[in-house]
Order: C-alpha cells, then structure tokens, then sequence
C-alpha cells in the first residue's frame, strides 16, 4: 500500500455493538495502527506509548485507530486494563479481511503485521511503515507524517 | 514517502538544561529515558551505577524523563518532583531516592523524601501542586518520542540508539568502544 493510493474503506466493530467505518472521519487525517494481538508485551507498549501522546495526535486533528485480529472482547478488557483511550478495531470476521486488502496480513501467523498508515483527510494514504514484528516502531514516524500532511497540498 | 527507519537518533542534543554526572567533557555521553515508576528503570537504576564506577569519569550519564502516566499513575509527579529537587540542587539524590523507594511513591511520599533529603520541603509541596515542571517534563517525554523511545528505559550512547542489551557487562563493553 504505497503513499498516494486510496485507502481502503472499512467497517469494522470497535465494541459489541458499535462499529467505525475509515469513511466517518472524511476531513480529518487517520492513523491506523495493525498491531498482531492484544495482551502481547510489546504490544501493550506500543499502545501505550501511543495512549501518551494522543494529545499530540490531536494537534493535527488525527484520529488513531488500532487494528488486529482480536474479538470485540478481547479488545474490550485489554483497552479497560491498560486504560486505553482510542478505539480499537477488531479485523475479525472474516479474519485479517482489512489487513489484507492493505497488504499487512501474515499467512503463517495468522495475525497482522505492525505496520502504521496515516491517511490524509482525503482518504488518501500518505505513508507507511512495516516494522519488524518484535519491534516497538514507536510514534516519531507518524508525528513527522501528520507534520508532512500540513505542509502538503491540504 | 515511504521511508525505512534508520538508527534513532537523539532529536535534542545534550544540552546545559540537562541534569548530568560525569564530566561534561567525557569520552561517552549516556543518555536514559526512565520512568521513576517502571520496574525495568529500577532494575536499570543500579546496573547504571555501576557502569558509572567501571567507567569513572570517562562517562557522563544523562537522565531525561519518559513518564508512562497512564500506566504509571506516580511516575509524572515523581518526575515533577524530581525537578523541584534539582531546583534546589538535588536532583540526583532525588533520582536515586525516587527508585529506591518505587513502592512509594503518593505525594506525601515524595515530599516526605525532600524533607529526609534537606530540601525546603514545603517549597517542593508548592511546586508540586503548581505543577511547576509539568511542562519541562513533557518536554523531555517528547524529545525522547522525537527520538524514537518506545518504551522504558530507552538509551543512547553518544547520541544513537542502544537497542542491545543493558545489563552491565554489554552495556559497559559498549560504552567502552564508543
């Protein structure tokens, strides 16, 4: 999924009973997260580090969005116990369908990859990153991606 | 742009607002991001230290804040805190207290630790309510997620990233080569 392509619309539940399509947030830049699995500790870090510094996010208006394989209430009791305060989306039925349409799917684990995408308030992918699975790709790469959007053509 | 990641680096140089021991001259700079709450930072505390005695003056050692207050709910008082100290001259018996004494670490804990600690005790309870420092700290937290810190404790060595491990045998063989 290369910058300037069109991001793949979704919906997909973030609870039980409440789902999040990427077309809601139309305007505003997105960051989608795909992490491989709730509870995993270098997940919880990364999510973690990313709950610090919404407020950063926020600057720019972005919307952050965690992604993985994991049910609605998997997601329900990591988010409550590690008090989580961004969505987080559950590519679940059927499995790892979001992941794959952009291409950060793993066949052999079936989980997805930690890859980020920030999309601009068109809908457009601006950039991307796959990490190496174990590794925290922590946040500078999105902020300097959400700087960038500003001094593009929005 | 799709870029490859390459080795993180420090985003802000170590400067005169940094509290630092050692010579301000020394061969090897080491840097830490830590967290006065993280159990990694408290097992890191003392491996620093001796790192700090292998080396000697060599080595000047930089502590800069990285609180995880959402899962650490103390940590980012206990780094307001230890500023308050360094304002009166004592941040590193302050950071060496603050990780000795992680089990405790409420607000009346702290002050408790600036009065054992011969500050003006009544001064850092001022401080602390006021949040005097609240922004320094932020500052040093987002210098360090500039820097790509994922997590605690993240160190530098001479400004790069140093992902290996910290116990002190690889931790002082690197420093050594640096």
């Amino acid at each position: 999924m290369s910058p300037g392509i069109p991001a793949p619309d979704f919906t997909l539940h973030s609870t039980p009973d409440q789902t999040v399509s990427l077309r809601d947030f139309r305007g505003r830049p997105v960051i989608l997260a795909f992490y491989p699995a709730d509870w995993s500790p270098v997940c919880g870090d990364q999510m973690a580090l990313y709950n610090e510094i919404l407020s950063e996010f926020q600057r720019y208006d972005a919307e952050l969005l965690g992604i993985s394989v994991d049910g609605v209430w998997s997601h329900l009791a990591f988010t409550e116990q590690r008090k989580l305060h961004f969505p987080l989306l559950a590519d679940f039925e059927p499995k790892g369908a979001v992941a794959r349409r952009y291409g950060v799917y793993r066949d052999g684990e079936g989980t997805t990859e930690r890859a980020l995408f920030v999309i601009d308030g068109d809908g457009i992918v601006r950039w991307s990153y796959v990490s190496p699975i174990g590794v925290n790709p922590g946040a500078d790469g999105i902020l300097r991606a959400l700087e960038g959007l500003g001094k593009g053509k929005r | 742009m799709s870029k490859k990641r390459d080795a993180a680096v420090l985003a802000v140089p170590v400067g005169d607002d940094d509290h630092f021991q050692g010579p301000a001259d020394a061969a090897v700079t080491l840097v830490e991001y830590g967290d006065f709450e993280c159990p990694h930072c408290r097992r890191a505390y003392p491996i620093v230290k001796e790192v700090q005695r292998r080396l000697g003056p060599r080595l000047r050692f930089v502590f800069r804040h990285f609180p995880l207050k959402e899962v650490h709910v103390h940590a980012e008082h206990a780094a307001e805190v230890a500023e308050a100290a360094g304002a009166q001259g004592k941040f590193w018996v302050m950071h060496d207290r603050l990780f000795e004494r992680q089990f405790a670490l409420e607000d009346d804990n702290l002050i408790e630790y600036a009065a054992e600690l011969g500050l003006d005790a009544a001064r850092v309870a001022r401080e602390l309510a006021a949040h005097i420092y609240k922004a320094q700290v932020r500052d040093d937290f987002m210098s360090g997620v500039r820097s790509g810190v994922n997590g605690t404790p993240t160190f530098f060595i001479n400004g790069v990233r140093y992902d290996a491990s910290w116990d002190a045998d690889p931790l002082a063989a690197a420093l050594e080569v640096a």
